[in-house]
């Protein structure tokens, strides 16, 4: 009867799960876990080959604790005179194994991290017979800014690409800290004021991919969403064309009213000013106050740390 | 007006429902138990026993009730934060607005780590470490008496913002330029500023007081490597704190002079960096993590080998894998920011120096259970919450190395997979630790055990809701759903987002369970009484005196000659002691100073937050007349005679 008992319970535990299970998973889409481009589907490989060898410590560990606790638990009737050891507290041979072997797996996931922080370096471009598509990021409050200053267009909150084509993004920001990520094609990365970070993307095939902002920057953060649109070549041709020829034009008056602190919509706009973009990242640089700070400055470019470190100095000379 | 009151508004009044409510709640909370004292004449007693009192164990208790009214109010937020979660997805309603949400969760951040979780670290060094090291009390009881104050000063400004003016809406580490004056000119920022100055500062006294304690004040014979572990776990949490704090101090400093003076440390423009205040801030930050969590596991060590009965495995190895934490905690702290973007190799470094911590703490884990190995394993309630902890603490565990590898942190960096690694090890670790240090340590205080059963119950709700509150969070994190939102357009994240909800209900009970076990558990003294002393059958020198224990803590200086001293005394028979062993016993006055500083930083705090300069320039000079005066006091000291000792002590034992 007490076995019985057992399986039932152990029966109604495994419904209560899948039930759960089925009410969490339908219509769930995990984009990290089925990513659409080659960066994140590395990056998911990566996480499910280093669960996999920590595994080899905890599941042991796990054993260990309810084997051990079922064992020697004060209230067991059949343990025997032998199985308590109050003075056994050393072992160099048991001690050693236990530096070791997680010693052993830490130095196999050291030398994935070395190899992987370098293959997957955001800064690295992607090798491909077609020439990667530029994309410089803006971060607003409360809305992202895409440039293609190739194509002469910009958009806001959303992010046509073709498929199979590398995507060099340089991202920056005209707002507090926020950070620029598509989880179904990898790497998030932080976008700051006066600065300019990079990143390299790919999509494996088309699809409507959702981007956010990962790090909090105001009232409209949960907002501050876009959608890339990965498309063939064609029909990415195609929007480029339409594109260009938007009645929407973005010039400093344009970007002035983006820049205030607002939700924004999905939009695309012919770009008259290429620079826009260096203008940006250069009022940061060269403006002493933050009065100033809805004026674009001329003759900005972009700027590599070095630079930015200069550029520093200089004004804090002129500071005094 | 202006120079009377700063910036002092009646617009800063709470316009917010939820807010006016609490606003409402928390004055009329205070009112009553005003009332309460004043009704039963308890006005005295409180002061001449509790607010001037320069004893460890007294203080000790004070930061333990602190902390856990903190967990409720940290609680609380959480409730209100997964609530607005659970009902914040497509078609869903919003339960009160953006910002309140957003200065919710950092309050519930701050709150937690500074008032939950180091108030109970406080509160178990002060109850145990000059009882385990067989000292009187900790070596500068004046200093510790004003820590606490100073302490009390920071929570105090921290609950305050919800009556008057708000909070900070930046996340518990503000990054700027976010805090700046440029995106957020309000109280806000600065009531976190000065909340977590005021207690910094508290907690670096207290750093360099336990660090003093343990290295000056062992029982005769007690050489560092006979100390027990959780004193170690002490002295090298005491080392992080002062070497990590005076950095928290130095980047709030230069952030409030951005504030306050117009710097430019860290805006964005005129020459200032944020970057420099994140990389600062973690400087601190990590080794916090280390110096919340390395307590606990010292608890651990005399919990499991205490319920075991038998001797902790591995000493040595305890010691040094302590000592590599410590010094691994920091080298590690650009983890929290990979995807800022810096270079391969700058990522690589770090990443693989966090792996490496899970080595030694990977090593001490396998001690505890080898500890239960071969032993007798007694799961009282200290004993359950291990078990939890070492379930939760090594998924956590599991979440951390995997995040330690850049590319992968580059994929769930400031997602939900991230607030559920962290939760996973404060909760498991830090909170399940300190919970099974109050139970164990508590009738060593009061007199009477804690109820077991209620006990076991709370930990049973603590886990199991834990794992429903976040768990789902990690499958959110591996969806794309980031930290810190309150509405979404996902459908498909609606039920995991419920299900955490649920899961922070059935914590709540565990809460409740916690707190009925007090409570029950103070109405049930007589039967719950600790009539030896020694109610676990315990290892170490706290356990021979008294329960409670007396204001002197040991009536005659102990003499240690091995690991766990008591356990061998006990085995080899314990012997009367003789009237010439009493001796007088020198025990430091207790003195209003303490509070009065305390006070005084509150004034400041708050004058700093409203602009209010004459306030500021007063409240300052007050804090440093106050030390002064105590400088100038040459009778700190009162001295028990040994007969009243040895009366008070046989009085004690019988």
């Amino acid at each position: 009867m007490k076995k019985y008992r057992v399986v039932i319970g152990v029966a109604c535990v495994l419904v209560v799960l899948v039930a759960m299970g089925y009410f969490l998973l339908r219509g769930a889409h995990f984009d990290v876990l089925q990513p659409a481009g080659d960066i994140a589907k590395q990056q998911r490989n990566l996480l499910i080959f280093a669960t996999l060898l920590m595994s080899v410590v905890v599941i042991p560990v796990f054993v260990m604790l309810g084997w051990f606790s079922w064992k020697y638990r004060a209230s067991n009737k059949n343990t025997k005179q032998k199985d308590y050891k109050p003075e056994w507290h050393e072992s160099k041979r048991l001690e050693l194994l236990w530096w070791g072997i997680p010693a052993v797996i830490v130095g196999a996931l050291a030398v994935t991290a070395w190899v992987t922080s370098h293959s997957l370096d955001p800064y690295k471009s992607i090798a491909s017979s077609k020439p990667a598509v530029e994309i410089q990021v803006v971060a607003l409050q409360w809305k992202w800014l895409f440039i293609y200053p190739d194509l002469g267009i910009a958009t806001v909150n959303k992010l046509p690409v073709p498929e199979k084509t590398p995507i060099h993004f340089t991202i920056s920001a005209d707002a507090p800290m926020s950070a620029f990520w598509v989880p179904a094609l990898g790497t998030q990365i932080y976008a700051m004021n006066g600065m300019s970070s990079q990143l390299n993307l790919i999509a494996d095939h088309t699809g409507e991919f959702s981007g956010y902002t990962t790090n909090i920057n105001g009232e409209g953060y949960a907002d501050m969403k876009f959608k890339v649109y990965a498309k063939t070549e064609k029909e990415f041709d195609a929007w480029v064309k339409t594109a260009t020829q938007s009645a929407n034009l973005m010039n400093e008056a344009t970007y002035a009213r983006l820049v205030a602190p607002s939700k924004a919509e999905e939009t695309s706009y012919r770009l008259v000013d290429t620079s826009l973009y260096q203008k940006i990242v250069a009022k940061y640089g060269h403006s002493m106050s933050g009065e100033s700070s809805n004026h674009i400055m001329p003759n900005g470019s972009v700027m590599d740390d070095s630079k930015l470190e200069s550029d520093e100095h200089v004004h804090s000379m002129e500071g005094m | 007006m202006s120079a009377l009151l700063g910036r002092l508004d009646w617009s800063y009044l709470p316009s917010d429902p939820v807010t006016i409510g609490a606003a409402i709640g928390m004055p009329l909370a205070l009112l009553f138990i005003v009332a309460a004292v004043t009704y039963y004449k308890k006005w005295k007693y409180l002061w001449k026993e509790w607010i001037i009192t320069t004893d460890a164990k007294k203080i000790g208790v004070m930061y333990g009730i602190v902390a856990i009214v903190m967990l409720l109010r940290g609680g609380a937020d959480a409730l209100m934060l997964r609530a607005a979660t659970a009902l914040g997805g497509p078609g869903g309603t919003q339960l009160f607005d953006t910002d309140t949400f957003q200065q919710v969760f950092t309050a519930h951040g701050t709150i937690m780590i500074f008032f939950v979780g180091m108030g109970l670290m406080f509160a178990l060094f002060n109850i145990a470490v000059p009882l385990m090291i067989g000292a009187r009390d900790v070596a500068f009881p004046f200093l510790n008496s004003m820590s606490f104050w100073l302490f009390f000063a920071g929570m105090i400004l921290v609950n305050a913002a919800l009556i008057f003016g708000g909070f900070s809406n930046g996340g518990w580490l503000g990054y700027p330029p976010l805090t700046e004056l440029q995106y957020n000119p309000g109280p806000g920022v600065d009531y976190w500023i000065w909340s977590l100055q005021i207690a910094g500062i508290g907690s670096l006294l207290s750093g360099v007081n336990f660090f003093a304690t343990i290295i000056k004040c062992r029982a005769k014979g007690m050489n560092l490597m006979k100390m027990p572990i959780f004193v170690w776990s002490v002295l090298v949490t005491t080392v992080l704190i002062m070497i990590s704090f005076p950095m928290l101090t130095a980047s709030l400093g230069m952030l409030s002079l951005d504030r306050l003076a117009g710097m430019h440390f860290f805006t964005s423009d005129g020459g200032g960096n944020p970057m420099m205040y994140i990389n600062l801030i973690w400087a601190w930050g990590h080794p916090e993590v280390y110096i919340l969590v390395m307590p606990a596991f010292g608890i651990f060590s005399e919990v499991v080998a205490t319920f075991a009965k038998k001797r902790l495995f591995g000493y040595k190895t305890m010691v040094i894998a302590l000592i590599a934490i410590m010094f691994l905690s920091f080298v590690v702290w650009q983890h929290h920011f990979f995807t800022m973007g810096a270079g391969a190799n700058v990522n690589a470094f770090f990443g693989i120096m966090t792996m490496v911590i899970a080595i030694p703490t990977g090593v001490k884990l396998f001690n505890w259970i080898f500890t239960m190995y071969k032993g007798r394993i007694d799961f009282k309630a200290p004993m359950v919450w291990f078990m939890c902890f070492a379930l939760t603490f090594t998924i956590g565990g599991v979440t951390g190395v995997l995040m330690s590898i850049p590319a992968i942190d580059f994929q769930v960096h400031n997602s939900m997979f991230l607030v559920a690694h962290f939760h996973n090890v404060i909760i498991g670790g830090v909170l399940f630790g300190y919970i099974a240090g109050l139970t164990y340590w508590f009738p060593k205080i009061f007199g009477f055990r804690l109820h077991d059963g209620l006990g076991r119950w709370s930990s049973y709700f603590w886990v199991v809701g834990f794992m429903l509150a976040f768990l789902p969070l990690y499958a959110l994190g591996l969806m794309g759903a980031v930290r810190r939102l309150d509405h979404y357009d996902d459908p498909a994240w609606i039920p995991f987002f419920v299900v955490s909800a649920v899961g922070v209900i059935v914590i709540g009970i565990g809460v409740a369970l916690f707190v009925l076990q007090i409570v029950y558990s103070v109405w049930k003294r007589k039967t719950l009484k600790d009539t030896t002393g020694d109610p676990w059958d315990g290892r170490t020198l706290e356990w021979s005196v008294p329960s409670p224990a007396p204001h002197y803590n040991f009536a005659i200086d102990p003499v240690v000659s091995r690991i766990d001293e008591w356990w061998y005394q006990k085995q080899d028979g314990l012997q009367a002691p003789r009237a010439e062993d009493y001796k007088d016993i020198a025990v430091t006055k207790n003195t209003p100073l303490g509070f009065m500083i305390g006070m005084a930083a509150f004034v400041l705090g708050g004058a700093l937050i409203w602009h209010i300069w004459w306030l500021a320039i007063i409240s300052f000079i007050a804090i440093v007349l106050f030390a002064i005066a105590r400088t100038m006091d040459d009778f700190t000291e009162h001295t028990i005679a040994a007969k009243d000792v040895m009366r008070m002590d046989m009085e004690a034992r019988s």
